[in-house]
């Protein structure tokens, strides 16, 4: 089958029925799991017909999450680079804004999207798995917000290096069970996720994080994410009459990613850059660039690139930004990749470190280590652009989490 | 007849349900889990279940977690797992051995490869966890055009209107997950997997086994009297955590004593 690189009119019309993207995604769960992701199919069909269902989206986004987020002129940044470039070279460079959102990522849109689902299918207690502890926050904070109990299922070695987003959780009421199965991070956490999900499918509803797992998630994490994409290409309409030149969004399981692209991917005069985590470099074997370094298999409920061996054995991610730190990506990026579509680069820690800085010292913007790595691509991506033309970053979130991290890489003391 | 009908068949002449036993392949090394497999038959177990080690192993409980990290720690490979089931067809022609595990290890070379392995070292029956009716292409044509055996799996959840779903396909025997959770840790209410087995049986002619926490020779018993065949995992897999290496003895002791349970008059009602 040849259904990987056969291009519909419109890339916006995938999943097909069956919940794939070219050979990519699909429903590969235990046949425990099934009628309730089915029953969850035709829920979330149902919700996305139903105007009260989408105005209390919208209210919650506008009221709750605080959006729409500003696109932002990064002027200091792009006359940083202009310095440095060519003459009549370097790109306008604009951020959109998702660090602002409450809770400090985009993960809110998401988890705001998810637990108004669980509600409407009468679910009556919630999990999730987590890798920085963002997703986790983020549905902590929802289930505070409309009283379910919930359990968040975190690696015993991200609970470590992420206390103040474990103590966050537990502020907020949620249950952080540690995790301390395989590699004790994010993968792991998923699967212990998923053993409960399995025990629990009468009255437990599952918020998965990213636009990865089992058909329907990939579809209706991307379109609650899409919001990021929608506003984006609406304020840049306003701010300079025209659409952007390029895009460029962090990729671990790429949510956020595929909610700015998607809404762009008709356009063809857009180019989208996804920004993988190279760890300490491709050629090291110690990263989580799964695109580039993998290559297609089986994992947690859909058919996507994995970081594996020959034999189909998973194989551990590595990244300095724990929410990069997974050996997958969603199903949608994989056919997007494959398709040509969105080209995808590699980026590593220290790269990423360097450009964390760069964005404080530039805009007094202290951005997450995630999105630190899509904005370390400006130096090659924005220098080589005529500076008529424009990209757009997504600053999926705020880097006031990695703080330690960072210290730690820098040797600073705190 | 396929020696999976066949020891079914024989078992219900009997008078009895089949015994089906599940170790994981490579536990706790790949030169060991020969003779665990040799304790399984010579103490009465009909059917062998052999687990292919997954590094996420999600619907498995903690017995089977670790079994499969002790297993992928001592070198297993899917060329071991394949030596270890070539080699126990060619001392045991009879038993039927059925591979047990997840999507990614058993696609990973494509679906072709792993159908042709399968026939090639003697395996008769495949049970992919992750690999539900609706994704059956990915590796049921395949495993048909090679003649080995779909083996599906029903649960809890699965109900009247999708029970025709999983049963399309399905081969050698339909393994009834007794309840909606992850191997080895608590068993069924009785009353639940009699009228579950009832509603099987009433729509397939395919044996029944019944597995998911089922531990002592009595449970054992319990379930032999109305289903076709007890599938028992997690509680011998303990017994190769336990006693490593020298694990065969044990093991042959326990499953002859869940052998004796289902063959008991005592307990055939």
């Amino acid at each position: 089958m040849t259904a990987a690189t056969t291009i519909p009119n419109s890339l916006r019309t995938l999943p097909d029925e069956r919940g794939h993207f070219g050979q990519f995604g699909g429903r590969y769960v235990a046949e425990t799991l099934m009628p309730l992701i089915l029953d969850l199919e035709r829920e979330y069909r149902a919700a996305k017909e139903d105007p009260a269902f989408q105005a209390e989206f919208d209210g919650l986004m506008t009221h709750y999450v605080g959006r729409p987020s500003p696109l932002y002129f990064a002027e200091r940044l792009t006359g940083y680079y202009r310095k440095r470039a060519k003459p009549g070279h370097c790109a306008k460079i604009y951020f959109k804004r998702e660090e602002l959102n409450h809770t400090g990522a985009h993960k809110i849109n998401n988890c705001i999207g998810q637990i108004l689902l669980a509600i409407r299918m009468g679910k009556t207690r919630i999990i999730a798995e987590t890798g920085a502890g963002q997703h986790g926050v983020a549905t902590a904070t929802v289930c505070a917000r409309f009283g379910l109990p919930c359990t968040i299922f975190m690696g015993a070695k991200d609970i470590e290096r992420q206390q103040p987003n474990v103590f966050r959780m537990k502020l907020l009421g949620a249950e952080v069970r540690p995790v301390t199965s395989g590699s004790q991070s994010l993968k792991d956490a998923m699967n212990e996720a998923l053993r409960d999900w399995v025990a629990t499918v009468e009255n437990t509803f599952y918020i998965i994080g990213t636009a990865a797992g089992p058909h329907p998630y990939p579809e209706l994490v991307r379109d609650f994410q899409s919001v990021i994409g929608k506003e984006a290409r609406e304020q840049i309409l306003t701010a300079e009459g025209r659409l952007p030149d390029l895009l460029i969004a962090a990729v671990g399981g790429g949510s956020n990613a595929i909610g700015l692209f998607h809404p762009f991917l008709d356009d063809p005069d857009v180019a989208m850059l996804g920004i993988e985590a190279a760890g300490h470099g491709i050629e090291s074997g110690e990263h989580a660039a799964s695109l580039t370094g993998g290559r297609p298999g089986i994992l947690h409920g859909n058919k996507t690139y994995l970081l594996q061996d020959e034999d189909g054995q998973i194989t551990e991610a590595h990244s300095i930004s724990a929410g990069l730190d997974y050996p997958g990506i969603g199903p949608e990026h994989s056919w997007l990749h494959e398709s040509g579509r969105v080209q995808y680069l590699p980026i590593t820690d220290r790269q990423a470190l360097d450009a964390f800085q760069l964005c404080c010292q530039q805009e007094g913007i202290i951005p997450a280590l995630e999105s630190s790595h899509a904005l370390a691509a400006l130096e090659a991506k924005a220098q080589e652009m005529r500076d008529d033309q424009i990209i757009i970053v997504n600053v999926s979130g705020r880097g006031d989490k990695d703080i330690y991290t960072v210290a730690e890489a820098l040797g600073a003391q705190i | 007849m396929s020696r999976l009908s066949s020891a079914f068949a024989r078992a219900a002449d009997e008078g009895r349900a089949a015994l089906v036993t599940f170790v994981t392949g490579g536990d706790p090394t790949p030169a060991d889990t020969g003779a665990v497999l040799d304790a399984l038959v010579e103490a009465g177990a009909d059917v062998i279940e052999l687990g292919m080690p997954f590094t996420d192993p999600m619907a498995d409980g903690p017995a089977i977690q670790q079994a499969n990290l002790r297993a992928l720690a001592a070198g297993i490979t899917t060329a071991g797992i394949f030596a270890i089931a070539a080699a126990f067809r060619a001392r045991h022609p009879e038993t039927p051995l059925v591979l047990m595990g997840y999507a990614n290890p058993m696609t990973i070379r494509g679906a072709d490869w792993f159908a042709d392995a399968c026939a090639r070292a003697g395996v008769d029956g495949v049970i992919c966890v992750d690999i539900p009716p609706e994704e059956d292409e990915a590796l049921g044509p395949a495993l048909r055009a090679a003649g080995v055996s779909l083996i599906r799996l029903a649960t809890p959840t699965t109900d009247a209107a999708r029970l025709p779903t999983v049963l399309e396909g399905a081969s050698g025997f339909l393994y009834y997950v007794s309840v909606a959770g992850i191997t080895g840790l608590q068993q069924a209410a009785q009353g639940s997997i009699e009228s579950a087995v009832a509603r099987l049986k009433a729509a397939t002619d395919l044996p029944i086994a019944v597995g998911f926490g089922v531990r002592t020779p009595e449970q054992a018993a319990a379930i032999g009297r109305v289903a076709n065949g007890v599938v028992v995992g997690s509680a011998i897999v303990d017994l190769v955590g336990e006693h490593g290496a020298n694990a065969a003895g044990p093991v042959r002791d326990y499953v002859r004593s869940l052998r004796a349970a289902l063959t008991s008059k005592e307990h055939a009602a």
